[in-house]
């Protein structure tokens, strides 16, 4: 006697638990802080640029930015749970995305169906690259570090061998779409429909949590953090959708609405919170990276749980790099260059501990957030590149610093 | 003479050039205690991971109800009933008790999502029926005391009906109120059938809670003997000296 499977229809479960991991968050003080830091650089960036950074056109551009970054922060997360690193993500976006372009204009050039064979390819591709380099790390046995450093500079220079460094552009149209150009976006009406579905969720997983507890008898049902937390969610998707509908396509009134890749992080960020906190594969993750002696003595596969890391983190960076490639209209081998500093560090501040065992998802999208609100803002006050780079890494480090004497202290 | 509950037959294990057990056989009947002794390196450890799975065999046999059986992964021997309360507890210190306690065999539907409140359900039903202390289900492990901690080890091996429970050194992080407990509990299991290995340093717990006594050294095995036949002073003879007591050594020359 194992597991044991319950014989219940399941597809109709899935909307509850995801209604349950959104909900379920308790007043998680350092996702708080970490938001407050987040307000704190938005509020400054809008004085230093002269409000140039919270105008709706600014933050249009950062929710695109932001979202590749944060697709693949929620696979990173996991890797680093289990207490491995993968440096390699960068040139994984650079490689696929180079692959995808030339499906689209050397292998299927005149076909329709370019666009969504491309992106399977890449997503396919990302797959493939995951589980040579987590077999290498869970059987082979070379430390991670190693394997995806060797990982970084193979697919990059692999991108360039493949269509010998040039750059391929345009792109389909169809495939556009998905990097939220003028026509990758929800339009006003459909925006307002997708903040009242948001609404409907949060406001159901609140009736679910206190029929819930009435079942088990609690008397104080609902608590102060969980309305707070319902009425947050709201005011964040109407809040976001209101300033992404008043900014107009170029030279109409017809509002952008949300693009595209934001649906695609949105619906990446809900499967993985999901896979984390309510699969069993999730479960084992957390096992594996808390004590991986103990989890492999309770009879779970460590290796293979490191190996599907792998191929999870490369299947997002397969769909890190469709978006990615999609918004540039350009498939070039220098693509992604130094994004494994971005989405390490998006990780890492959103509270993923290098130590293992512990992170959550939304934490790596609020990361995702503080660092490419950074980088908007330094690119808004004309700092240069070189410099920019420069204050990135320093906010990894202090990223770093600060994690460590966060858990010493809550340890001793 | 009833088939044992699990034999083990002329089992060897190398770790290099070390012989770390050798050619030990062991026989444990349903309701009986047979208690390991030996020195640290004895090969108590290594023989007992063996039958939970951790590593197999290099050679010989294990039978479970005289059946011949092929443990070669932890999973492997959950599935035959061997149960084993490691002495570093194997729990996931980051996890709560819940899931340490399913660890490895969640409950979940047909597509993997778990089944959280079943699961919370059938740990509150085995920590009452176990009378187990275990102040919070949902707070993580590592905030929790020594004897908390393995009461939620032992919890997850009694969870799953075991038929044999392996015990190393079960007693050693706990105070004497918590160590009284665990000698109630192997009592308690040993009326209900269960065969028991119990590794112990503690020579007073090994006479009051054995059948049988099994001294190791070096690998190989001293002697075996019915508890009530051992006294102390046998028992410290084969782990230092590694041989016989000498009235027995002439019963059996």
């Amino acid at each position: 006697m194992t597991t044991v499977s319950q014989p219940v229809s399941s597809s109709s479960k899935v909307l509850p638990r995801l209604l349950r991991a959104i909900g379920g968050g308790h007043a998680d003080t350092r996702l708080m802080a970490m938001v407050g830091v987040l307000a704190l650089i938005w509020l400054c960036a809008n004085i230093l640029t002269g409000g140039v950074f919270l105008s709706p056109r600014n933050l249009f551009n950062l929710s695109l930015q932001v979202s590749v970054v944060a697709i693949m922060a929620s696979g990173m997360i996991l890797v680093i749970v289990t207490r491995h690193i993968d440096l390699s993500v960068g040139s994984q976006v650079g490689f696929l995305g180079v692959l995808g372009g030339l499906v689209q204009s050397v292998w299927l050039p005149d076909s329709i169906h370019a666009w969504w064979i491309a992106s399977l390819v890449m997503l396919g591709g990302g797959v493939f690259i995951g589980l040579i380099q987590g077999a290498l790390v869970a059987y082979a046995r070379i430390p991670s570090f190693v394997v995806t450093l060797g990982g970084l500079l193979f697919l990059r220079n692999a991108a360039y061998e493949l269509n010998d460094g040039t750059t391929i552009a345009p792109l389909t149209e169809t495939f556009q779409i998905l990097g939220g150009g003028q026509n990758g976006v929800l339009g006003g009406p459909l925006s307002w429909l997708f903040a009242f579905v948001v609404a409907g969720l949060v406001v159901g997983s609140l009736v679910r949590k206190h029929r819930r507890k009435r079942r088990l008898g609690i008397q104080k049902a609902l608590q102060a953090s969980d309305y707070f937390s319902a009425a947050a969610w709201c005011t964040c998707a109407f809040g976001f959708v209101a300033i992404m509908n008043s900014y107009n396509k170029p030279s109409t009134d017809e509002p952008m609405g949300m693009a595209f890749p934001v649906l695609i992080l949105i619906a990446a960020t809900a499967a993985m919170t999901l896979v984390a906190k309510r699969h069993r594969f999730g479960r084992h993750v957390f096992a594996v990276g808390g004590d991986p002696q103990s989890a492999r003595l309770t009879g779970i596969n460590t290796q293979r749980v490191v190996l599907k890391v792998f191929a999870l983190m490369g299947l997002l960076s397969g769909l890190a790099s469709v978006v990615l490639t999609a918004r540039l209209n350009a498939a070039a081998s220098g693509a992604g260059t130094m994004m494994e500093l971005y989405v390490i560090a998006a990780a890492v501040i959103g509270g993923t501990s290098l130590a293992g065992g512990a992170g959550t998802i939304l934490g790596g999208c609020v990361g995702a957030l503080i660092m490419q609100s950074l980088q908007s803002a330094m690119v808004l006050l004309g700092i240069p590149s070189p410099t920019q780079s420069m204050v990135l890494a320093g906010v990894l480090v202090l990223a770093v610093w600060i994690d460590t004497m966060w858990r010493e202290r809550r340890l001793s | 003479m009833t088939t044992p509950l699990l034999e083990a037959r002329n089992v060897n294990k190398a770790f290099g050039g070390v012989h770390a057990v050798e050619n030990v056989s062991v026989s444990l009947m349903s309701g009986e205690v047979v208690a390991l002794l030996g020195h640290n390196g004895a090969g108590k450890s290594t023989f007992i991971k063996m039958l939970s799975g951790v590593f197999p065999a290099d050679s010989g046999q294990i039978l479970i109800d005289g059946k011949a059986v092929d443990i070669r992964s932890p999973h492997d021997a959950q599935e035959l009933g061997i149960e084993t309360i490691h002495q570093t507890l194997a729990l996931a210190d980051n996890l709560d008790a819940v899931s340490n306690l399913f660890l490895g065999r969640e409950q979940t539907d047909r597509f993997g999502f778990l089944d959280t409140e079943a699961m919370e359900h059938g740990a509150r039903q085995t920590i009452e029926r176990m009378r187990l202390r275990i102040p919070s289900l949902n707070a993580s492990v590592r905030s929790m005391s020594g004897g908390q901690r393995q009461a939620v080890a032992i919890a997850r091996a009694l969870h799953f009906n075991a038929r044999i429970l392996i015990m190393d050194e079960p007693t050693a992080a706990l105070g004497p109120e918590e160590t009284k407990n665990v000698g109630l509990l192997i009592q308690e299991l040993k009326r209900q059938g269960l065969g028991i290995f119990l590794i112990s340093h503690d020579m007073h717990d090994v006479f009051q809670l054995s059948d049988r006594i099994m001294v190791m050294k070096s690998g190989r095995v001293v002697g075996s003997y019915p508890t009530k036949e051992l006294t102390q002073d046998d028992a410290l003879e084969m782990i230092i000296l590694g041989r016989k007591p000498a009235r027995f050594a002439a019963a059996t020359a």
